[in-house]
């Protein structure tokens, strides 16, 4: 095995003579400033959130924080969902406000086993950052958002964001990720539910993912 | 409009020379019309792109030699194409870089700083766009690959069709989609090339056009072989033709605009 | 699960050795696979398969016009995500070394494969290990690369396709065609035709009632895989990117296929084409807007994974990363061509392609097909054979891939620069060779063009009529004149004219020196 990677470094030395050995890889200029809002971001961040998000067939919900465990519930229950699970890390109030409407609250605590996350209805969980630009959420899997299996097996996945977690565009949300990397935090970012286009390029939403997301945009102020 | 003050070497182009002669006439007439003093160089030959294209590098090095020596006295050259002067501007710089050889290499950029396409020189050197032509005609225009992505001739075509008096301008569906002639691609790929050809061929149809112009005598002859082959009556014709071609013309010629090739 | 019988295998043209776990590709042997121009006249034949590729090629590259629109700095992401793969790809040993070391310390454990044999065998020996004889797939093209599916078959061990387009291959007994949509050959009709067939044959059957409706059938391949995700033990995967700094693999994905595989299985084997290193995590943030728009043409894809090695309690808890090169060093050793190593994988080029959209995939001989395949295939493989041979001559140089590729590979300058070295490799006395000798030859003085054109003029004037219909002579003259008139010599060549009227004018004939 390591011969292996002996010789396939020794080729791409070789293979790379042109390259002067005092040349530095920072050498290569790179003309670009990183994490930067870009020139003409909206102004109305949040609106393009929420346009973006919609774009992708999901549902988002403008609403103050005192509104947010009762909205959960709501939603659940619209969805007819008989059990979800909520990540130990969750607000307590949330899974309150959800056990209350006579839904089976889940913590993964212990560890759900593959098929019982398949037979739980929906999910809901907190995440790190969103992306006005491309409606994306991006989860870091903290406390509040659990295992990446979670939101990821049941069906319905309720996906709780801050107005302040909204950035402009990739550059920014990448810089605000970079401590969650830094503490080798996987991540998952999502763009409006699963979908595929393999067919005739015809988009259609729903195959392995969670087939219904709703965001809950809370407003932080 | 300032007509430069040295000599403009017609760079005819080889295909041009031997199948489409009525095309270098038209520039010479239409660049004199426009004040400048032409030349053509009998030295000249080919930009060595068939060679190059197929992958005979060596084999293009007479031509790329041979473009230099005939045209660095001159003050600008000048070609009806954009595929051929793509090549010169694209292809001598690292034909020559290849050969390790910078004398070549300094004389090779200092030509390709002074070569221009047809449409290029009118609109950008002359500063002209209304060129004084009439061309009583339905015409639509193919932008060829080469002179839209490789010469980079921008609008300047549609600008100074658009100028000519007559003229009835129909846009063609997907023109910036490759015609399928693609030098020895078209008898190497005959098929490929015929398929793509034969969608570009519909579209011009589709049109109602009466001429299909374009900047590349060599697309047009792939595109102008379709069309013959199917006696469809469109007429391909290089923009040099209609832009030489003025009032006066027709009263000479009678009704011989109509006949092929345009300007004799 | 139910096996597919021997004498079906047969009929795939596979030798039956044993029984098989997943469906049989059509044979491929690369030996005696014709060249491009006979593969392509033999896709051009296909009707059904123009009319796919036409209305599905031009949905995209529509689609993907509007959105790159939509970003006014597109121009100079495309130049920085150049310059990163550059800086990447000439300190490619530093990364590397980098890369392995962050993995490492992440809890991954890290693998070097010369070739396809090597990575095979290492998912093969992995895979044992853990006792169980099937694995779930990600898409990858690494892994298609390699062609793990089949080695991992001879091992006894099913390797299952979890992104919808691989399995409408997998289960129709055939071979991607396209690098994004490796069913964009197929319709919706031709779909249904292959889960009724074979769905219920390796697993949960399509429902009662399957119709051509891509949302039911999406829902069918829904159905059919969840079990395999349930129960799957080993995943493999490939990676977009590999993140030297901090050791962190990202695999962009629509359909959530991936989240599965690299999710809830234990063991997770990843294999990674070592051109896949990215310096910084914060690179991310050019490759994240230059990859979507170019690929699936949206703002962004649905799902993107990103994971640093083994993370306690959440996912594989054993992490294997397989570096391989198989033949990307020598890509790397050619100055000009080592540009192919940039490549994402978008298949923009693929969409914009007037050859692609006509051919389809399957004429490359490759699993790179497109514009890319036609610069990466003969660099990975080289150029003996036929196909690969001929791959470089598989465009008309239109210059439309290098306009979208996001990551600015010069293909046509690729493409030009293999030509020449195809030549170079065959400088036997071929009829092209003497031609292009002898071309190259006259060019070189404007007094012998000029007696070319005599010749040309006196074959213009003998020649009756106005054009040259169908001539029966093999070669590029048939090749011509098989669909085209060609169009006759002039009787009077422009340097005649000229020359004419030069004299008339009282000028001198300056062709002495010439």
């Amino acid at each position: 095995m390591s011969s292996s990677r002996e010789a396939i470094l020794g080729r791409i030395r070789s293979a790379l003579a042109d390259v002067p050995g005092t040349e530095d890889s920072t050498d290569i200029a790179v003309d670009w400033v990183y994490g930067q809002r870009p020139e003409g971001a909206a102004d109305d961040m949040l609106g393009l959130f929420v346009e973006r998000v919609e774009d992708y067939r999901a549902v988002v919900d403008r609403i103050t924080s005192d509104e947010l465990a009762g909205r959960i519930a709501d939603v659940l229950a619209e969805h007819e969902v008989n059990s979800v699970v909520i990540p130990a890390g969750a607000p307590e109030q949330w899974r309150e406000a959800v056990a209350g409407r006579g839904i089976t609250v889940l913590s993964d605590d212990p560890v759900l086993s593959h098929r019982e996350l398949d037979a739980t209805g929906g999910v809901v969980t907190a995440s790190r950052v969103g992306i006005a630009e491309t409606g994306t959420i991006v989860l870091d899997h903290d406390a509040d958002q659990g295992r990446r299996a979670l939101s990821l097996v049941p069906d319905l996945h309720v996906c709780v964001i801050g107005s302040d977690q909204v950035v402009s565009d990739v550059p920014e949300a990448v810089a605000r990720l970079q401590a969650s990397i830094d503490s080798r935090q996987p991540l998952t970012w999502i763009s409006g539910p699963s979908a595929t286009s393999d067919i005739e390029l015809n988009r259609v939403e729903g195959v392995h993912g969670p087939r219904t997301l709703h965001v809950l945009l809370v407003d932080a102020g | 409009m300032s007509a430069p003050t040295g000599t403009v070497a017609l760079f005819a182009t080889c295909i041009n020379d031997l199948m489409f002669p009525d095309t270098p006439k038209a520039v010479v007439r239409l660049l004199e019309r426009l004040g400048c003093t032409v030349d053509f160089p009998l030295s000249q030959t080919c930009c060595g792109q068939p060679f190059t294209n197929t992958g005979y590098f060596k084999e293009a090095m007479p031509s790329v030699r041979n473009y230099v020596e005939t045209f660095e006295s001159y003050e600008y050259v000048v070609g009806p194409s954009g595929s051929c002067i793509g090549s010169v501007r694209d292809q001598h710089p690292m034909l020559a870089g290849r050969l390790g050889d910078p004398g070549l290499q300094r004389r090779v950029e200092a030509i390709v700083a002074k070569t221009y396409d047809l449409s290029e020189f009118i609109v950008d050197v002359l500063g002209v766009t209304d060129v004084g032509a009439y061309f009583p005609h339905t015409v639509t225009y193919h932008s060829t690959c080469h002179s839209l992505r490789v010469t980079k001739v921008g609008d300047r075509p549609y600008r100074l069709l658009k100028a000519v008096r007559g003229l009835t301008f129909v846009e063609l569906p997907d023109s910036d989609q490759c015609c399928g002639f693609g030098g020895t691609f078209s008898v190497k790929n005959p098929d490929t090339s015929v398929a793509m050809g034969t969608d570009k061929v519909r579209h011009v149809l589709d049109t109602g056009a009466e001429y299909l112009v374009a900047g590349d005598n060599s697309c047009l002859l792939h595109l102008g072989g379709l069309l013959s082959r199917m006696e469809a009556g469109v007429r391909p014709i290089h923009l040099a033709e209609i832009l030489a071609r003025t009032e006066e013309d027709l009263v000479e010629a009678g009704t011989s605009a109509n006949s092929e090739g345009g300007v004799r | 699960m139910t096996a597919e019988p021997t004498e079906t295998v047969a009929d795939h043209g596979v030798p039956a050795v044993h029984e098989r776990r997943t469906p049989a590709p059509p044979p491929v042997t690369l030996i005696g696979m014709p060249k491009f121009p006979k593969n392509a006249k033999k896709e051009l034949g296909n009707a059904q398969l123009r009319s796919n590729l036409r209305h599905a090629t031009t949905t995209i590259r529509n689609k993907r016009a509007r959105v790159v629109q939509e970003l006014p700095h597109w121009e100079q992401l495309r130049l920085a995500g150049e310059a990163i793969k550059n800086r990447t790809l000439r300190h490619l040993d530093d990364y590397l070394i980098q890369l392995e070391e962050s993995l490492t310390a992440n809890g991954a454990i890290v693998h070097w494969a010369n070739d396809a044999d090597e990575a095979n065998q290492i998912v093969i020996d992995i895979t044992r290990s853990k006792g169980v004889d099937e694995v779930v797939k990600v898409k990858s093209m690494a892994t298609q690369e390699i062609d793990l599916n089949e080695a991992l078959e001879e091992a006894g061990i099913a390797a299952w396709e979890t992104d919808l387009a691989e399995l409408i291959v997998q289960l129709g007994h055939d071979r991607p065609s396209h690098i994004l949509v490796p069913a964009i050959h197929r319709n919706r009709s031709e779909v249904r035709e292959i889960f009724l067939e074979e769905m219920g044959r390796y697993g949960t059957p399509p429902p009662e009632g399957l119709t051509d409706d891509p949302a039911m059938l999406a829902g069918a391949a829904r159905v059919h895989l969840r079990d395999k995700f349930m129960r799957a033990k080993v995943a493999v995967s490939g990676a977009n990117f590999a993140i030297a700094e901090t050791g962190t693999l990202v695999v962009v994905e629509s359909e959530g296929n991936g989240r599965m595989c690299l999710t809830l299985p234990e063991t997770l084997i990843s294999i990674v084409g070592i051109e896949k290193t990215l310096p910084t995590f914060a690179d991310l943030e050019v490759f994240m807007q230059l990859l979507p728009r170019s690929s699936t043409a949206e703002r962004m894809n649905p799902y993107t994974s990103m994971w640093s090695g083994v993370r306690e309690g959440d996912g594989p808890q054993e992490v294997h990363v397989v570096l391989v090169d198989n033949g990307r060093t020598k890509v790397l050793a050619d100055e000009v061509g080592r540009q192919a190593l940039r490549c994402i994988r978008c298949s923009a080029c693929l969409n914009i392609c007037p050859v692609y959209e006509r051919v389809g995939g399957h004429a490359y001989g490759s699993v790179y097909p497109g514009p890319i395949g036609a610069i990466l295939t003969p660099q990975l493989r080289g150029t003996a054979s036929e196909v690969d041979k001929s791959l470089p001559y598989a465009s008309s140089l239109c210059g439309a891939c290098f306009e979208v590729c996001p990551v600015r590979i010069n293909i046509p300058e690729v493409l030009v620069h293999l030509r020449n070295k195809v030549v170079e490799e065959n400088p036997g006395p071929s009829l092209q060779n003497i031609g292009m000798k002898a071309g190259g030859w006259l060019m070189g003085k404007g007094s012998r063009f000029g007696m070319a054109g005599k010749g040309a003029e006196a074959f213009g004037t003998v020649w009756p009529g106005s054009k040259i219909g169908p001539l029966p002579i093999p070669g590029w003259a048939a090749g011509w004149t098989g669909a085209r008139d060609m169009k006759k010599p002039a009787t009077e060549t422009f340097r005649d004219w000229w020359k004419k009227r030069e004299k008339t004018a009282g000028r001198g004939d300056q062709e002495g020196q010439a």
